[in-house]
């Protein structure tokens, strides 16, 4: 049997969910390259979290869009279940105000329909739509009800899907960043990357918001993916009041507007804003006091209140790759042969990933004509990292007698374990990526609490550096350059 | 697998100097079984990262640092008898009935269900976060809080950075400037949003002045800058209302920020529990015992409210030591209630009820700006009494009897004002 060597540029969601479904097949060799340290570090860390209810995207104007999403809403309830992935399908609830809004609802239900959005319908008395959801604006006209939305761990998502794929073969690259694309005789031939050249007979651009300046050096399209950036405020736990559906502004044609949601975790979240940024700032992670004030202008107006600023535990920006015409850039080339773009995944991306990796296959079969195999055994679960805080007292007094470690409180706002950091960090170097705070932290959820990491920080970094057998300092927050400190006390001092 | 219980006069949540000073009293005042639980491997709560000096000058009459005084407080109760936890932590605190709170504490030993006749909460405070105090802009590495400097200095000898910006001019961080000024970093500036500094100013001369370290009064640091580590913070000046002024921006490069930006009494337990709380202090409404509106849980130190030295905490400590002992004994009978509430100037007061339990009570408060000449005063028990200064670094006292008030109050309220002389 030949074997078909494939690279997938970029462990975002959009990668790691073709990874996944790559390896299935018998015949694949597949690797994975991504020049963070660990996965989803990109547009996969920070967004709205949410898997949409497919009623906003036009089959017109955005075919892809429209189809994928549904699809992908659909996938995502087997692959959470297979995955141990956190999710709440809680449905959306997106609110009309004037008379214009209640119009627009009609509008997209008829296109929810028409996309083949289950149970989707519009509420146009307020004592129905409290009902649902007691924390509505009493100024609510409206509401379209989509029930088979929710939410998703989407940093979790990644990594399941990772440690899935690795399981099931795939080889992974992190820290490695490519290049370029090779190109012979007008086929591919593999890419050339910071650690040297990678051979491979298909090449899959899954690059984010870099997938433009990888498509460009193949000379197969010229596009641009510009960053949109979204700023977000996130509440403790104990926050109230709090809201158990998705909640939506009526949207405008640029942007669904701000959210007001709970995530997996049990924080409310609101946002995002949408800011158009320039092609030269895809680093721009920060927030703005403009962004932050417009998004807690806009989710007060969907809720009859918000919890105090004083609960407010973290912002963040995050940033979309915005594709020049709207749509997903999903397709193949004759020329260079083995060349595919998934490019422009902005939102709905997280919600169509999924479906985005079974387009791919149906690409890699009918246009670059590879005969696929099935693997005989392919493992299609995976289990997640036992939270202790997520358990009863019961099944925590087991844990804790089949790992003292897990008796032992780490975190103390969100409640994670020695045992779990531990566990972490090995499932950091099984999937190959590099040991990193932040790993631990999305691992975990430690440090993401009231106090966001102020008495544990030093905790983690301590049984980093035990387990990595590394100086303290030397501990790394993120990427190269953001180690916890620059030297030893007494080392430096004795210079 | 079921929880086991154990049965308990006491129980204190919290190793440092208030659960320490708690359970000792609660020996020393013969209660028999006494159980002390903490979260971290060793005891003394935050005061083994606090290596500078100030510690135990009033309850001691010793000038010592945070680890000494930790280790002093440590022996006396450990031939005391009580049965001490370590790396533990309470989960849930519940209230079962008067003479009965369920405490979930969870060790490597496994899980128990502490059934404990009173409970002293002494699980001390966290500090704000960058996200608290409004700064916007990137979250690189080289962002810390007091706190985790002084612990990635001075128990994991990590040295943070070089060149640093502190927010916040509270002793805290008055003392982690000159910490790191004697480590050989360059602290740039001490950035304070009010036009007065937050510490004492004995600190102020001793941390900063000493050292030439820049005090920036009126000042609030809007952005921070810097991809994998901090690179730069942009600094405003700050009207009245404490908004920044368009226009008076500047740029200081650093590759540390430190965010000294005050306390928050950690008090997710008793929440949890269903205590009333005092959104002034962030800490729970208590009685002269330091007892909350659950009887027989009490708090003591940073968690009923921010306090300035330790001799306060440790003072609080045991009176809800000495609260929990008469709880035991069944003596706990209130002869009235009375609320306490701020009046001018005053931004806070401890303890918020009176009942008549106690012969003498101490009320403590904190000032919303500095009063020069200043009569605190009572008005519904006739009380007034001057001090040539009172500042918000220092938390203000005032001592009183049982009978003065009882025989004075009308109503069921007492106001505390701070007032200027001749205003």
């Amino acid at each position: 049997m030949r074997i078909t060597r494939v690279i997938i540029i970029g462990a975002g969601i959009v990668g790691v969910s073709i990874a996944r479904v790559l390896s299935k097949y018998e015949n694949l060799k597949v690797h994975l390259v991504d020049m963070e340290p660990d996965a989803g570090w990109g547009v996969s860390r920070a967004n709205t979290a949410i898997i949409h209810g497919g009623y906003d995207d036009d089959p017109r104007k955005y075919p892809l869009r429209a189809r994928l999403c549904v699809r992908g809403a659909k996938l995502w309830r087997r692959w959470s279940r297979e995955l141990d992935i956190p999710v709440n399908f809680s449905g959306i609830l997106v609110l009309a105000f004037t008379d214009s809004e209640i119009n627009e609802l009609h509008v997209l239900k008829e296109r929810g329909v028409r996309n083949g959005v289950p149970g989707i319908r519009v509420m146009l008395d307020k004592d129905v739509i409290q009902a649902l959801e007691p924390n509505v604006s009493d100024d609510v006209k409206a509401a379209l009800w989509a029930p088979t939305g929710g939410v998703i761990n989407p940093i979790e998502a990644v990594i399941a899907l990772v440690e899935n794929a690795v399981d099931n073969g795939v080889i992974t690259h992190f820290n490695t960043k490519v290049l370029s694309v090779k190109v012979s005789n007008g086929e591919v031939v593999g890419v050339e990357t910071s650690h040297g050249l990678i051979e491979a007979d298909i090449v899959i651009n899954a690059a984010g918001l870099y997938a433009d300046e990888i498509s460009r050096s193949v000379g197969v399209e010229d596009f641009t993916i510009k960053p949109r950036r979204g700023e977000y405020y996130v509440f403790d736990e104990s926050a109230e009041p709090k809201v158990t559906r998705v909640l939506f502004p009526t949207p405008t044609p640029k942007t669904k507007g701000v959210a007001v949601a709970k995530t997996t975790e049990g924080n409310l979240m609101i946002g995002p804003t949408a800011e158009d940024l320039s092609l030269d700032e895809k680093e721009k992670w920060g927030t703005t006091e403009r962004g932050l004030k417009l998004v807690w202008n806009e989710a007060r107006k969907l809720v009859k209140a918000l919890p105090p600023l004083s609960k407010v535990i973290k912002v963040f920006a995050g940033l979309r790759p915005e594709p020049p015409h709207g749509d997903f850039i999903i397709r193949s080339y004759k020329y260079p042969h083995g060349f595919i773009n998934v490019a422009g995944t902005r939102s709905p991306g997280l919600t169509s990933a999924p479906a985005i990796a079974y387009e791919v296959v149906r690409l890699i079969k009918s246009d670059i004509g590879v005969k696929l195999v099935e693997k005989s055994k392919w493992n299609p679960f995976r289990c997640g990292i036992n939270k202790f805080r997520k358990l009863d007292s019961e099944r925590r007094a087991k844990l804790v007698q089949e790992d003292p470690n897990y008796g032992v409180v780490v975190c103390k706002h969100r409640l994670v374990t020695k045992a779990e950091i531990v566990e972490a960090i090995k499932r950091i170097r099984k999937i190959g990526a590099e040991v990193t705070v932040r790993g631990v932290k999305y691992r975990t959820w430690a440090g993401m609490g009231e106090c966001q990491g102020a008495f544990c920080l030093p905790l983690i970094v301590k049984l980093i550096a035990d387990l990595e057998g590394i100086d303290l300092w030397k501990v790394k927050l993120t990427r190269e350059g953001s180690e916890i400190g620059i030297g030893d006390i007494y080392e430096l001092v004795r210079r | 697998m079921s929880v086991k219980r154990v049965y308990v006069d006491s129980i204190v949540i919290g190793g440092g100097a208030a659960g320490l000073a708690a359970a000792i009293k609660l020996k020393d005042l013969d209660v028999d079984k006494v159980m002390l639980v903490d979260d971290r491997a060793r005891l003394g709560g935050v005061l083994p990262q606090c290596i500078h000096t100030g510690f135990g000058v009033h309850c001691l009459k010793r000038d010592l640092t945070g680890p000494e005084f930790a280790e002093i407080l440590s022996s006396y109760l450990l031939d005391k008898g009580v049965e001490i936890l370590l790396e533990a932590r309470a989960l849930e605190l519940r209230y079962v009935n008067y003479y009965e709170k369920s405490v979930i504490v969870v060790s490597r030993r496994g899980l128990v269900d502490v059934r404990a006749k009173t409970v002293i909460v002494a699980t001390g405070a966290r500090e704000r976060t960058v996200y608290e105090i409004g700064v916007v802009g990137d979250r690189p590495a080289g962002v810390y809080t007091a706190g985790t400097v002084q612990t990635l200095m001075d128990l994991y000898g990590v040295m943070p950075g070089k060149e640093i910006v502190i927010i916040g001019s509270g002793d805290v961080g008055l003392i982690v400037a000159r910490r790191l000024a004697l480590q050989g970093a360059l602290v740039k500036a001490v950035v304070e949003a009010k036009p007065w500094p937050g510490g004492l100013i004995r600190n102020v001369v001793q941390c900063l002045e000493d050292f030439e370290i820049p005090l920036l009064l009126s000042h609030v640091v809007k952005r921070i800058i810097g991809r994998e580590r901090v690179e730069k913070v942009i600094v405003a000046k700050v009207d009245d209302e404490l908004n920044p002024i368009s226009g008076t921006e500047v740029e200081i490069t650093c590759d540390t920020v430190v965010i000294a930006a005050g306390l928050k009494p950690e008090v997710k337990l008793l929440e949890g529990a269903g205590v009333l709380m005092d959104p002034d202090t962030g800490g729970p409404v208590v009685n002269e015992y330091l007892e909350t509106t659950l009887p027989g849980v009490f708090v003591s130190g940073n968690a009923l409210v921010i306090n300035d030295l330790v001799d306060t905490v440790v003072e609080q400590g045991e009176i809800a030591a000495e609260g929990a002992k008469l709880f035991i004994d069944d003596e706990m009978t209130a002869k009235y209630y009375l609320r306490v509430v701020r009046g001018d100037n005053v931004k806070f007061v401890v303890p918020q009820m009176l009942m008549g339990l106690r012969e003498e009570i101490t009320l403590y408060g904190r000032v919303v700006k500095p009063i020069e000449r200043a009569v605190i005063n009572i008005p519904e028990i006739g009380l007034t009494s001057r001090k040539a200064k009172i500042v918000p670094a220092e938390m203000f006292k005032i001592n009183l009897l049982e009978r003065e008030i009882y025989r004075n109050v009308e109503g069921h309220k007492v106001t505390v004002n701070v007032l200027s002389e001749g205003t």
